[in-house]
């Protein structure tokens, strides 16, 4: 079987796990399409996977109520095992690339990382996948009973439903005591559109001058179109943006329709979370500013004259 | 405790990228230490300068010969001795996570550091599969770390925010920009670092063998437009970027 682990949260199934269901479609291994839910409370998260996999494993526990790694671990590789997977599917979120190695090694499994696209070579699995700060395409392969892959966000289409429902099956799971102790949480709660979900995203760096710029331009202009904010190092080093909206190589990568960077530069390290975006709009008074070599669309001018006009012309 | 920092060497971010028939080609390229596992070779100083009972602190690095500079590098910041595991193989990291293990049950080991990403595979996996070969619990993404005997408390970055941890030894912990602003080596501990000891590992000793085959290699090329607007009036290009991105690019309603 093709073993998917679903992503999900606040009781919605994530945008993540229909693209891997494409991914495991486009990959053509054999076997049921199968997607295990983790979790507390994920009924309703089942139900959704039922829409589009062949069969929908359910383990709804207490202790999957908190994500942890080494539990996250364990719950897939045992299921992986009992299944006979060949290949285990894993979100290539902050998470899903946290734990899916602690599942290859206990599968003796090799892992493909943050795959872009997937496709069967005789008995082996190839992927693609970027490296060197998002500047190189390599394809790699693995072959072996079962190998493990995540997926990278935003490379492949979300699936559409299966024309029938898949049957769910709970199950049950040997879990570990998580080692790690959890002291407190802060969750970055934004009204807007999660940065790796948006289809366009508004980006500042410094050359938007101030904090007070930032909101009233990158802020201002994202609200009025319905687009995440984003922000470069240089302004969250700055201590203007909180670490959550960095997009680049420390921090989220995005791959948008449309990617609108106000003020930005355009170093190798933000390109490389950013540089995969259908389309590019670049913002910059410095006409040499690397931005606009990636940029579909360029303006050179100034931020606080010419996102006015667009916020006000947006607005009609 | 005796902590193991992970190093790689990687091209500088601004060093440019060459490919030679089906894979990256880093002959001429400069080369310098991994800026995430410099954050982590500085954590490991900060946790003895801050007083916990670190007894020692080694580096270790897999790779080519010039790898060494990288070692030097972290020696000329302050760790105590290096283990250079010399080879020409490219091994993906759950291959070299069994070299690490190996060598971090060798060495007595009870913290691993290393960075959070590696800048040449663009991968995260190296730490997570150490943790999993030793049995170790892990914190990845860390941005506060500090050591009370043998346990960790700190802070990392999670999918929907931050968390604090509290974990007791042994771990990995890996790091990234926030935890730390990584020391320049001074020209007299460089001079010190000559005398550190490098040892030099066979690979053989280590019977690993790459799970992964790399196939092919392709610089990165993404045709853009680069249609550029006049900016000189405002209010004109704000307009005509509009109209682009509404009825060309499709991407506004």
């Amino acid at each position: 079987m093709i073993l998917i682990v679903a992503e999900h949260a606040g009781g919605k199934l994530g945008k993540a796990t229909l693209e891997m269901v494409t991914a495991a479609r486009e990959a053509g291994r054999e076997g049921p399409i199968t997607l295990l839910v983790l979790g507390q409370d994920v009924a309703a998260v089942a139900t959704e996977a039922a829409a589009v996999a062949d069969q929908v494993l359910v383990g709804d526990l207490p202790a999957l109520a908190q994500y942890n790694p080494e539990v996250w671990a364990a719950a897939v590789a045992q299921i992986a095992r009992e299944g006979e997977a060949n290949t285990v599917l894993i979100g290539g979120s902050r998470s899903g690339r946290e734990y899916a190695p602690r599942v290859a090694v206990k599968l003796d499994a090799p892992y493909l990382e943050d795959a872009t696209k997937l496709s069967v070579n005789g008995n082996a699995l190839q992927a693609q996948r970027y490296t060197y700060l998002a500047r190189v395409t390599e394809t790699v392969e693995a072959e072996g009973p079962v190998i493990v892959v995540t997926v990278k966000p935003g490379s492949f289409a979300p699936a559409a439903p299966a024309s029938a429902a898949g049957e769910q099956y709970d199950i049950e799971l040997d879990l570990p005591t998580p080692r790690t102790e959890i002291t407190g949480k802060s969750v970055e709660k934004t009204s807007r559109v999660a940065l790796t979900e948006a289809d366009v995203i508004v980006t500042g760096g410094r050359g938007v001058g101030s904090p007070e710029n930032f909101a009233q331009y990158v802020e201002g202009l994202a609200d009025n179109i319905g687009a995440g904010v984003g922000a470069t190092r240089a302004v969250v080093d700055a201590g203007w943006r909180p670490y959550a909206e960095q997009v680049g190589q420390t921090g989220k990568t995005v791959q948008p329709k449309a990617y609108i960077a106000l003020g930005v530069s355009g170093a190798v390290q933000h390109l490389s979370g950013m540089g995969k975006s259908k389309n590019i709009i670049a913002i910059n008074k410095d006409a040499e500013a690397p931005i606009f070599k990636v940029a579909d669309y360029g303006i050179v001018g100034d931020v606080n004259q010419i996102v006015p006009a667009l916020i006000a012309a947006s607005k009609k | 405790m005796k902590i193991l920092t992970l190093v790689r060497q990687v091209p500088d971010a601004e060093a440019r990228i060459k490919i030679n028939g089906q894979s990256v080609d880093l002959e001429g390229t400069t080369l310098v230490i991994d800026g995430m596992d410099e954050y982590g070779v500085e954590e490991a100083l900060r946790l003895r300068e801050g007083g916990a009972n670190v007894e020692e602190i080694v580096a270790l690095a897999v790779g080519p010969k010039k790898v060494e500079d990288a070692l030097r590098t972290a020696l000329a910041m302050g760790v105590d001795r290096a283990i250079h595991v010399e080879t020409n193989e490219r091994y993906d990291a759950v291959a070299l996570s069994r070299i690490v293990a190996q060598v971090a049950g060798a060495e007595g080991s009870d913290l691993i550091l290393l960075g959070g990403q590696e800048a040449d595979w663009d991968s995260q996996a190296l730490g997570a599969a150490s943790a999993e070969r030793l049995g170790w619990p892990q914190l990845t993404w860390t941005n506060e770390l500090s050591a009370d005997g043998d346990t960790l408390t700190g802070r990392h970055d999670v999918d929907d925010g931050n968390e604090g941890f509290k974990v007791a030894l042994p771990a990995v912990v890996t790091a990234q920009q926030g935890l730390n602003e990584p020391r320049y080596p001074t020209l007299p501990n460089i001079m010190k670092a000559k005398k550190k000891e490098l040892r030099k590992d066979e690979p053989s000793t280590y019977s690993v063998q790459p799970s992964v085959k790399y196939v092919n290699a392709e610089i990165q090329t993404r045709a853009r437009l680069n249609k550029m607007i006049d900016g000189k009036d405002p209010q004109a290009a704000a307009e005509q970027l509009l109209d682009l991105l509404r009825n060309e690019a499709k991407v506004l309603a």
